[in-house]
């Protein structure tokens, strides 16, 4: 268990540094390389909450698929050295610093007033045949209807892709 | 000894810097990806509670949140290339044809 807590920390302290530079690197590509460090240290805490399937998906779909796309798009739209800087807003940075803290505290004061769970085990997610088997059991037979309006979701983003982004004739 | 609170920590830190990121760049890519950042953190927390309860059922919606980000991240970057080529430039401070 001691174990598990320390492999946590480390964890949470990459995913943490990498999504602070990835809102800090001038350039987007570095961004983009960071966002993947996050992915891959969030996916690593998923396997360590016994969300092994999860941390799976996690690597396929995010790590996988979403980066690729951000990377096409970055290599598409970004002109490197043109375009001016922009007016410089100092107001705007200390706005959205308190903002920022504004929401943190309001989530923060409900995390605390919500009552606390006791540590997990492994007993019902790792049950009998593992974690895919436990996850899928529960998609298919409890949660089969949203699982289709997903997929229709999922239909209907790739056609609202394909349109926008396809050439005006 | 690793607590639901302490990944509850970890998932309140990402949201901030998600928002900061939205709220702080002018690169829309970049706001994209502070979302990314956002849902993640988010899923953090289904699969927080998922393994304290223990109950699979907040895997099963993490799986949700990353198709719906899915989704989202392929509308979202379509329309800037739209964006893109009308007005060559997806800075959100550029874009502001609807501003009286």
């Amino acid at each position: 268990m001691e174990a598990q807590f320390l492999m946590f920390l480390a964890l949470a302290a990459v995913a943490l540094a990498a999504s602070v530079m990835v809102i800090t690197r001038r350039n987007l590509v570095h961004s983009a390389l960071y966002l993947i460090v996050t992915f891959f240290a969030v996916a690593a805490i998923y396997v360590l909450l016994h969300a092994e399937f999860l941390g799976v998906v996690q690597l396929l779909v995010y790590a996988g698929g979403i980066m690729v796309l951000f990377l096409f798009v970055i290599l598409l739209v970004e002109r490197p050295g043109t375009g001016p800087a922009g007016k410089p807003m100092r107001w705007h940075a200390a706005a959205s610093g308190v903002l920022t803290l504004l929401v943190a505290a309001i989530l923060g004061a409900h995390f605390l007033r919500s009552g606390m769970a006791p540590p997990g085990g492994t007993a019902v997610l790792g049950a009998s045949g593992g974690n895919l088997e436990t996850v899928s059991l529960a998609l298919f037979r409890n949660y089969l209807l949203p699982f289709e309006v997903v997929s229709v979701l999922l239909l209907v983003a790739l056609v609202g892709a394909i349109v926008l982004a396809r050439p005006r004739a | 000894m690793l607590e639901p609170l302490h990944v509850m920590i970890l998932s309140l830190a990402m949201f901030s810097v998600g928002v900061l990121g939205v709220l702080l760049r002018r690169n829309a890519i970049l706001i994209l990806m502070s979302i990314e950042l956002m849902l993640n953190a988010a899923n953090l927390n289904f699969i927080a509670f998922a393994w304290a309860h223990p109950d699979v059922a907040g895997q099963v919606f993490a799986l949700f949140v990353i198709a719906t980000a899915a989704g989202e991240t392929a509308v979202g970057l379509a329309i800037l290339i739209a964006v893109f080529r009308n007005r060559s430039s997806i800075r959100v401070d550029e874009i502001d044809l609807l501003k009286g």
